[in-house]
């Protein structure tokens, strides 16, 4: 099509560039021309989470965002939270807590969660409930998610506090 | 040799049944590299979208796809005249009926399948949906099934001789055109002399309202159709994978050797992947005419609006009992709203599932069930959404009927179920509608319940706060929701359950290695149940190797073997019962093996957790792993090399597993916004694989309970259109709106499985509904409230209050 353009985006810390219609949106981007298949498609709506990504630093639906806004982005899917050798301590502690089931949720909702960390370092059970509540689990009713979230925030807090 | 752990090291070091292993599939799914139907990208391949009608009821006079065919990318559009020269412009449903592939001259629902765009890519299929032109004439539509039944409107004019006469339909005569189908059960006229002599009667009328399992993931399918090797290649969100193949070799004329059907990664089915859609036939045809992989996938609007929905049951009960609380006889019938095709996902015999389980947990002497389906403009389905066949309706019904029958005998509900219980010595239990109950102790866990949550202080404090609201000090209600059900799952005996005539059994295949690890494959196919971790739990205890050196495989048609998928909890009642057996196998060809290498005679050697012992002398044994490697590397006499074994497994009974659950709630009248304060669950599921598994599964049962039961709906306006198509308006919750669930357990292992297990992963959905719906309405019931319909969202919660003059 002649109306493509230029896109350069920074996913999981490696440079794209690509030529893509504007009004392609982010997901189908990374999950089609990138391989990027951890984040999913469940609504196209934004209501779900399955398309959560990081870009620039905030959590956002990549289901409803055109790829020519995410022009020059830095983007953090499940893929740059941790390696097969050294999960990421919430990867870890949505396995030891069965945070998940059928896992379709999980790549979202896991990347909503590292955000979440970030923001708030020391959440009460009710601010991971509110902070997690864009992003629809349909199999685990959220008490697991909740746990697993939980459990990573005293861990990470836990090994900062040996760090310092 | 002497060993150095001990017995109960070496039970640990299976990870067998009863721990809770962590699951195998977790890290995977964490990481991101889950395999979903929509991850499978294949050279060349094209993508398929559907156009569909805006209408309800219309005549399709025209179909102009030119400008669609101009439109650069665009590869084909296919409609029902395409697809008829290969008879596939209608498909047969698993109810007998048969439903239109693409529209064939009208539509009957909106959302209906019309054309079939195939393009390079996604987006370029979309613009061209838009671009056909389809010309209708529109029809009265029919939403109302009591007003079809009376209408001259004729939805289905296949369904009509030429001479206007009704044929029978696959389940028997017909009433009217827009009849489907009458199934009965039990007595009716004992049934009904029993109720109009009884002491006491409550009747209620209830509309178990239309919803939709709606699972995170949307339904798809890749088809790749190799022409040079004749081989039909297909991917999807299958959670009857076997069935499938057997049906696209059925209506596509491909030899089933030629057709392998893979499921992938399934992300959550809860009975929405059960049936055969249009878009997977579409999606074969299309491979077919361009001789390139094609991908559907549907988006969610298409879920909501053309996939398979569940219940819309308007159910009218009687019920009769003695002045004391003692229940003589049941009297149920149903209207059945089955939309515009009959495509419910039933055994072949039941074309109303499992309903006439709507005994539920209670001795009642007589009772009679009658069902009409009936055909209207609206999405076809039907299917059973987080339960067994139609088991949540029944469940509801008995456990609305119970707290009605309590209102009238002004008597405390949770003593008229005690009242009213099979006794465990009764058990098996022959219910007046024909099951055989095979184990349960319903009193105790019902006892366990009431103490576990103070019924009694609950109830005082109820009572408190009745006084409190009426002197104007809260306006705060309190409801103490009961329910206790009986799930009749694992489906079935093959002497009485078939789908599309293959019988309900299910299979297991193990192949133990030289090294002694081994592969499992099995008929099912999970879709979050974690089945490569506890399958492979059972196999661990059977076989004594270690749950983490077996593989389990499923959902390839091409390895496994056959079986009928996993829904209606059959995966541990069916396959289950089909590992153990294969296990059990293989540990007799294993003792005969180690009987060889210790030099004595079969019989003198016995299993312990991971080897064979000679008896009375422990320390001469042959650990599994030593006798898978001389299974290989030996010659023994009279056996053939290998260990390797199958089990088909057709199962004597169903499982009938039991639960007593407790929901306490504070209902704001002014915002009609519930609060759950506590929800206490109490499931017994017979033998417990991995503890940690079940109550996963039984948190996520109670959360899609909640929903349904608290504002989840597939609406339609008069006109047919889909009021709640969207995530917006229709109701999933969020972590925001879920409580914390605590769990708890009886045991009462099932005794004609073979290893006691009845299966958990549906029975929170079946008690969680009526539990949630009972809470809501007994804190009205101090203010006069009877019965008022789910769900009970904020708006009908306020209504019902205003109703009741509490905003006066």
């Amino acid at each position: 099509m002649s109306n493509k353009m230029h896109v350069k985006l920074n996913v999981n810390g490696e440079d794209h560039e690509f030529l893509a219609e504007p009004r392609e949106l982010l997901i189908y981007a990374l999950r089609e021309k990138l391989n990027i298949t951890g984040p999913h498609v469940g609504c196209e709506t934004s209501h779900c989470g399955a398309c959560t990504v990081t870009m620039n630093g905030k959590s956002v639906k990549s289901c409803t965002v055109f790829v020519a806004q995410a022009n020059g982005a830095e983007v953090t899917t499940i893929e740059g939270l941790g390696t097969p050798d050294a999960l990421h301590v919430l990867q870890e502690n949505f396995k030891e807590h069965h945070g998940l089931q059928c896992g379709f949720c999980t790549p979202g909702m896991i990347t909503r969660a590292a955000k979440l960390l970030e923001e708030n370092p020391n959440p009460t059970e009710e601010d991971v409930r509110f902070g997690i509540a864009g992003n629809i689990c349909r199999c685990t009713g959220y008490q697991n998610i909740v746990k697993s979230i939980l459990s990573a925030a005293s861990e990470l807090n836990a090994s900062k506090e040996a760090a310092q | 040799m002497k060993d150095e752990i001990t017995r109960d090291e070496r039970v640990a070091n299976l990870k067998g049944m009863g721990c809770s292993r962590k699951r195998v599939e977790d890290s995977r799914f964490t990481q991101g590299k889950g395999n979903y139907v929509d991850d499978i990208k294949l050279p060349g391949m094209l993508h398929g979208d559907f156009v569909r009608s805006p209408y309800a009821h219309a005549r399709v006079k025209s179909i102009n796809i030119d400008a669609a065919m101009a439109l650069p990318g665009v590869v084909a559009v296919l409609t029902a005249k395409d697809l008829e020269p290969l008879n596939l412009h209608w498909m047969p449903t698993l109810a007998g009926d048969k439903q239109m592939v693409l529209a064939d001259g009208k539509v009957l629902f909106q959302g209906q399948e019309v054309a079939f765009v195939v393009a390079n890519d996604r987006y370029i299929a979309a613009d061209a949906v838009e671009l056909v032109e389809v010309d209708y004439e529109e029809l009265e539509v029919i939403v109302d099934p009591f007003k079809s039944l009376q209408s001259d409107v004729v939805l289905r004019e296949d369904m009509v001789a030429e001479d206007g006469s009704v044929p029978n339909g696959a389940h028997g005569p017909r009433k009217h055109p827009n009849h489907i189908f009458t199934w009965e059960a039990g007595e009716e006229e004992a049934t009904n002399q029993v109720i109009d002599n009884a002491e006491v009667v409550a009747t209620e009328e209830m509309y178990y309202h239309r919803t939709h399992p709606c699972p995170l993931e949307t339904c798809g399918s890749v088809a790749s159709m190799d022409k040079v090797n004749g081989k039909l290649t297909l991917w999807g969100t299958f959670q009857a994978p076997h069935v499938v193949r057997t049906v696209a070799s059925l209506l596509s004329g491909i030899e089933e050797h030629n057709i392998r059907v893979v499921s992938p990664d399934i992300g959550g089915g809860f009975g929405n992947k059960v049936g055969v859609y249009p878009g997977y036939v579409c999606s074969i045809v299309a491979s077919i005419v361009t001789g390139v992989p094609v991908k559907w996938v549907e988006d969610r609007m298409e879920n909501l609006m053309s996939t398979a929905f569940a219940r819309d049951y308007w159910m009218k009960g009687k019920i009769s009992a003695t002045k004391d609380g003692k229940i003589t006889g049941l009297h149920c019938h149903v209207t059945a709203d089955h939309g515009a095709f009959d495509a419910c996902a039933d055994p072949t015999k039941f074309p109303a599932g499992f309903m006439n389980i709507c005994t539920g947990s209670y001795d009642i002497p007589v009772a009679y069930l009658g069902v009409d389906g009936v055909y209207t403009n609206k999405a076809p389905g039907g299917v059973s959404y987080r339960c067994s066949f139609r088991v949540t309706e029944a469940v509801y019904f008995i456990e609305r009927m119970i707290e009605v029958l309590a209102i009238e005998l002004n008597m405390d509900p949770a003593e008229l179920r005690s009242i009213n219980f099979i006794k465990k010595e009764q058990f098996p239990y022959t219910a007046a509608l024909g099951w055989e109950y095979d184990s349960g102790d319903y009193q105790t866990a019902w006892d366990k319940a009431l103490v576990a949550v103070d019924y009694k202080g609950l109830r005082e404090e109820q009572a408190q706060r009745v006084e409190d609201f009426k002197a104007g000090k809260t306006r705060k209600v309190m409801g103490i929701g009961l329910s206790f059900f009986t799930e009749i799952v694992g489906a079935g005996p093959v002497k009485n359950c078939d789908i599309l005539g293959m019988g309900m059994f299910d299979s297991c295949e193990i192949r133990i290695h030289p090294t002694g690890s081994a592969v499992a494959r099995l008929g099912t196919i999970s879709q979050g149940q974690g089945h490569a971790t506890t399958f492979a739990q059972i196999l661990a205890t059977e076989i004594g190797l270690s749950a983490e050196s077996i593989t389990i495989e499923e959902g390839d048609t091409d390895t496994a073997p056959y079986g009928l998928g996993t829904y209606g909890s059959r995966s541990t009642p069916v396959a289950g019962a089909a590992a153990a057996m294969a296990g059990r196998k293989i540990r007799a060809k294993a003792q005969m093996i180690a009987a060889y290498l210790l030099e004595v005679h079969d019989n003198d050697v016995e299993f312990d957790v991971d080897r064979f012992v000679v008896k009375g002398s422990p320390e001469q044994f042959k650990t599994m792993k030593e006798v898978a490697y001389a299974a290989y590397n030996q010659a023994i006499p009279g056996l053939e090399p290998g260990l390797e074994a199958v089990s088909y497994y057709d199962p004597p009974n169903m499982t009938y597993p039991f639960g007593a659950y407790v929901c306490v709630m504070d209902i704001d009248v002014d915002t009609g916004v519930p609060e759950i304060r506590r929800f206490y669950a109490l499931d017994d599921c017979g033998t417990r694989i991995n503890p940690m598994v079940i109550d996963g599964q039984i948190h996520g049962g109670l959360t899609e309970a909640l929903a349904v039961a608290l504002g989840q709906e597939i609406a339609y306006d008069d006109m047919g259109n889909v009021k709640t198509g969207t995530l917006m308006d229709f109701f999933l919750p969020t972590a925001w709106e879920v409580p914390n669930y605590e769990t708890d357990f009886t045991v009462t292992p099932s005794p004609h499985h073979p290893i006691g297990a009845k299966g958990v992963g549906e029975s929170p959905h079946v008690g969680g509904v009526p539990c949630f719906s009972n809470a809501v309405q007994d804190a009205f019931r101090p203010f006069g409230n009877r019965h008022t319909n789910m769900p009970h969202d904020h708006w009908r919660i306020w209504q019902t209050a205003n109703d009741l003059g509490m905003h006066d």
